[in-house]
């Protein structure tokens, strides 16, 4: 009965089930059988990376912009430890991520072969769930539920380790359909109780100070959620905020939109955050970066969280209601009961909560994302935002790397659409940009893909231009290059007596030479008259492209939560500068 | 006040402090413990004592007990993320001063001594469930069942009469009465 395939047959008959088109990775000696079957499956195509936590990045990018799971192959022992820091940064911004990894042969493992890693010991942590297969015959049915995994519930990485003996066996292959259900994340997809529902409701009505304060779970939930966000704003008039992980779902450029909270967020999301009597938290997770010091956070609020996690409940913040549900389907169900029972809450609500909008315009006024901009060099903000008047007519992905120029981005490119910013929130992996747009233009191709760079964390993973150059992808690396680690510089003035401990990046490549010796372009602007040029002569080029941007060396960043302080107190910028810090506060930033 | 530069915030007030112990019932695969002490020492919760062992033969469901101690917001988040590891199907938490729950652990001592120690020794094990289980001239080994801090009471009393040795599982844990976890 039935025929039998090699384990590294049946990884890709798999892959062809699950309807995988794009794989990342790096052979090696124990993935060499799989790498052997690629040449038979004309519908997968493998692109090769430079270094295994390019692939990680990559696929993460490509997950993220396509909401497909990204998929990747790595070698056992370096393949799989150099595949680690990626795999986190996905556990941490719940990314889809399928890795598939070599191992040495079954008789060998304990024995401290070449090349032997405890595969499923070290990636334990930093995924949803891992597995070695030992026996063929468990291999189709892992893998499958390996996809069911990372893709449902909250999504994250998952793992398969395959011992190079069992990619030889030979072994039967069945497709079990995948049912999709959302259980895995402890009951993520019960239903909505209505009671909670109507609570939701009464609170939200009762409400003077509402806010809106959205993250990554509604990007995460699909392009569906964001256009019920849209429904539900704009069926309300209350104010939103976003994270940076969430920044697309509602339009960067709308004017009940507050921009972004937290520590680089802008002064009125902050406030409004602070002085809310009603905070309505839909797949955010209360991050540090979001609350400061948790005691002093949003006092006087009544706190909503809707989360599909049911641990994230509770885990950072007290909340007076919580909701385990998917973003979207909650969102249906509240867009659907304001449309249907409370049609005049809009009109009738104006009264109340007008007080509440007079405060947040008050904090508006203050600019907070203003800076003084300058004739003679280019300030990084003032490059952002060219860039982004210079891109806003394209559908553009962005991807960031992490620092200065990852907030900078935040704050002066407005994202209209979700899936259209890639950024390592959570772990904050300096070296995520380049690789993630890699992964961006493979699942988009056609499309402008532009990482947002700063010069020492793009240098991380340099390398992966090889790999732009040679799958002819054009994405562009807009470096905002200050010679400097921007951010650690920045806390080190504020913090460290300015004591500029190893963060000055002596000996710096020439960009423009090192793009050229990748084969790719080179692009220098120093001087803000020639920026607008440069920027539409990097767009034109479909080529890959490194844009070497000479900015302000000393800028920092603002606004900023300073330290010690609460949400409505935060630093504007060089006018506040002089006010010292606090000792107390120094820990707090 | 130490003066401390560090990137995060300061910590919060801490809750009061409970015990509670913790079932766990999972599929008996490899790998399984780990990640269940795993998650415990990622997230720094403690576990005071563990016990583990497979209860159902035909499915392969092992139920591990944990003695655990932190505020009623860590012991929530200790459920909850549990919760979330693929092999668990489910979790009960009991607090350990819980009448309608039975908690048992069991330990052995050997007891090397004078014959008329050994007769004490015995005599205050009795009231726990004792059992000789071995013997000879100037020893003998003695299981008893009993509550953690009977256990620990007993190591105190029996030290002077020539405890030479204890073992002890954790503890192990049943709801009182028909009631079934589920």
């Amino acid at each position: 009965m039935g025929k039998v395939f090699s384990g590294a047959e049946i990884v890709f008959k798999c892959l062809e089930d699950q309807k995988v088109k794009h794989v990342f990775g790096y052979p090696g000696g124990a993935v060499l059988p799989i790498y052997d079957e690629l040449k038979n499956h004309k519908s997968i195509k493998h692109i090769l990376v430079r270094h295994e936590q390019g692939a990680g990045h990559a696929a993460e990018g490509y997950a993220r912009s396509s909401r497909k799971p990204g998929v990747m192959f790595v070698t056992s022992g370096p393949g799989v430890t150099n595949a680690v820091t990626a795999l986190t940064d996905a556990y941490m911004d719940s990314i889809p991520i399928v890795c598939i990894s070599g191992q040495v042969p079954t008789h060998l493992i304990g024995t401290d072969a070449f090349q032997e890693c405890d595969t499923t010991g070290i990636t334990r942590p930093c995924t949803k769930h891992n597995w070695l297969v030992k026996d063929v015959n468990d291999l189709a049915n892992t893998i499958h539920k390996a996809f069911e995994v990372a893709t449902t519930g909250r999504p994250g990485p998952v793992l398969v380790d395959i011992p190079k003996d069992v990619q030889f066996k030979k072994g039967k292959y069945k497709f079990k359909k995948n049912n999709l259900n959302k259980t895995f994340n402890g009951g993520g997809n019960k239903k909505i109780n209505s009671k909670h529902l109507d609570q939701l409701i009464k609170m939200m009505k009762q409400s003077s100070r509402p806010i809106f304060y959205t993250g990554g779970g509604v990007i995460n939930s699909g392009p569906e959620a964001s256009k019920l966000v849209r429904e539900l704003v704009s069926l309300t008039g209350f104010p939103i905020t976003s994270t940076l992980t969430g920044l697309g779902a509602y339009p960067g450029d709308d004017p009940q939109f507050l921009g972004m909270l937290g520590m680089h967020g802008t002064y009125e999301a902050n406030n409004a955050m602070h002085d809310c009597d009603l905070m309505i938290n839909i797949g955010a997770r209360f991050d540090d970066r979001i609350t400061g010091k948790v005691d002093e956070f949003s006092p006087k609020s009544k706190k909503v969280h809707i989360d599909i996690d049911p641990s994230s409940i509770g885990k950072n913040v007290k909340v007076d209601l919580s909701i385990i549900s998917d973003a979207g389907s909650l969102l249906k169900s509240l867009t659907t009961a304001f449309k249907e029972k409370n049609k005049n809450f809009l009109n009738s609500n104006k009264q109340k909560t007008s007080n509440w909008w007079k405060k947040i315009e008050k904090w508006r006024e203050k600019r907070s994302l203003n800076f003084i901009n300058s004739d003679t060099v280019i300030k990084p903000q003032h490059a952002v935002k060219r860039l982004y008047e210079l891109t806003k007519n394209k559908d553009t992905f962005i991807t960031t790397e992490v620092g200065q120029h990852q907030m900078w981005a935040a704050q002066h490119y407005k994202f209209n659409k979700p899936n259209r910013l890639m950024t390592s929130g959570g772990l904050g992996t300096m070296g995520y940009g380049l690789p993630a747009a890699v992964g961006v233009q493979i699942a988009n191709p056609g499309k402008l893909v532009i990482d947002i760079a700063g010069e020492a964390s793009v240098l991380m993973t340099m390398q992966e231009m090889s790999t732009a150059a040679q799958h002819r992808l054009p994405i562009k690396i807009f470096i905002l290059n200050n010679q400097y680690m921007g951010m650690v510089r920045q806390w080190q003035e504020l913090l460290h007596e300015k004591n500029y401990s190893e963060s000055y990046t002596a000996a710096l490549p020439d960009f423009v030479k090192l793009a050229e010796a990748y084969g790719c372009v080179g692009i220098r602007a120093t001087k803000p008259s020639e920026l607008d040029n440069k920027i539409k002569e990097m767009i034109d080029v479909d080529k890959p492209v490194i844009f070497d941007c000479e900015v302000d060396k000393g800028e920092n960043c603002y606004p900023m939560i300073p330290s010690g302080k609460p949400h409505n107190e935060m630093l504007l910028g060089s006018r506040d500068e002089k006010e010292e810090v606090s000792d107390e506060g120094k820990t707090l930033v | 006040m130490k003066k401390s530069k560090s990137a995060y915030s300061e910590p919060g007030k801490f809750g009061r402090s409970e015990h509670h112990i913790i079932v766990v019932w999972v599929d008996n695969e490899t790998g399984v413990l780990a990640r269940v002490v795993g998650l415990f020492s990622g997230r720094g919760y403690n576990i005071e004592s563990l016990t583990v062992a497979e209860v159902d033969k035909k499915k392969h469901i092992s139920r591990i007990t944990i003695v655990t101690s932190g505020t009623p917001e860590v012991i929530e988040q200790i459920k909850l993320q549990l919760t979330k590891l693929i092999p668990v199907h489910k979790v009960a938490d009991f607090k350990r001063n819980d009448p309608k729950i039975l908690f048992k652990e069991l330990a052995l001592f050997k007891v090397v001594s004078s014959k008329k120690n050994q007769e004490k020794a015995k005599k205050i094990c009795k009231k726990y469930n004792s059992i000789i289980v071995d013997k000879s001239k100037k020893s003998f080994v003695i299981q008893v069942t009993a509550l953690r801090r009977e256990i620990d009471k007993l190591i105190e009393v029996l030290g002077p009469l020539g405890l030479a040795s204890t073992s002890r599982t954790g503890a192990v844990a049943m709801t009182r009465g028909s009631r079934v976890f589920k």
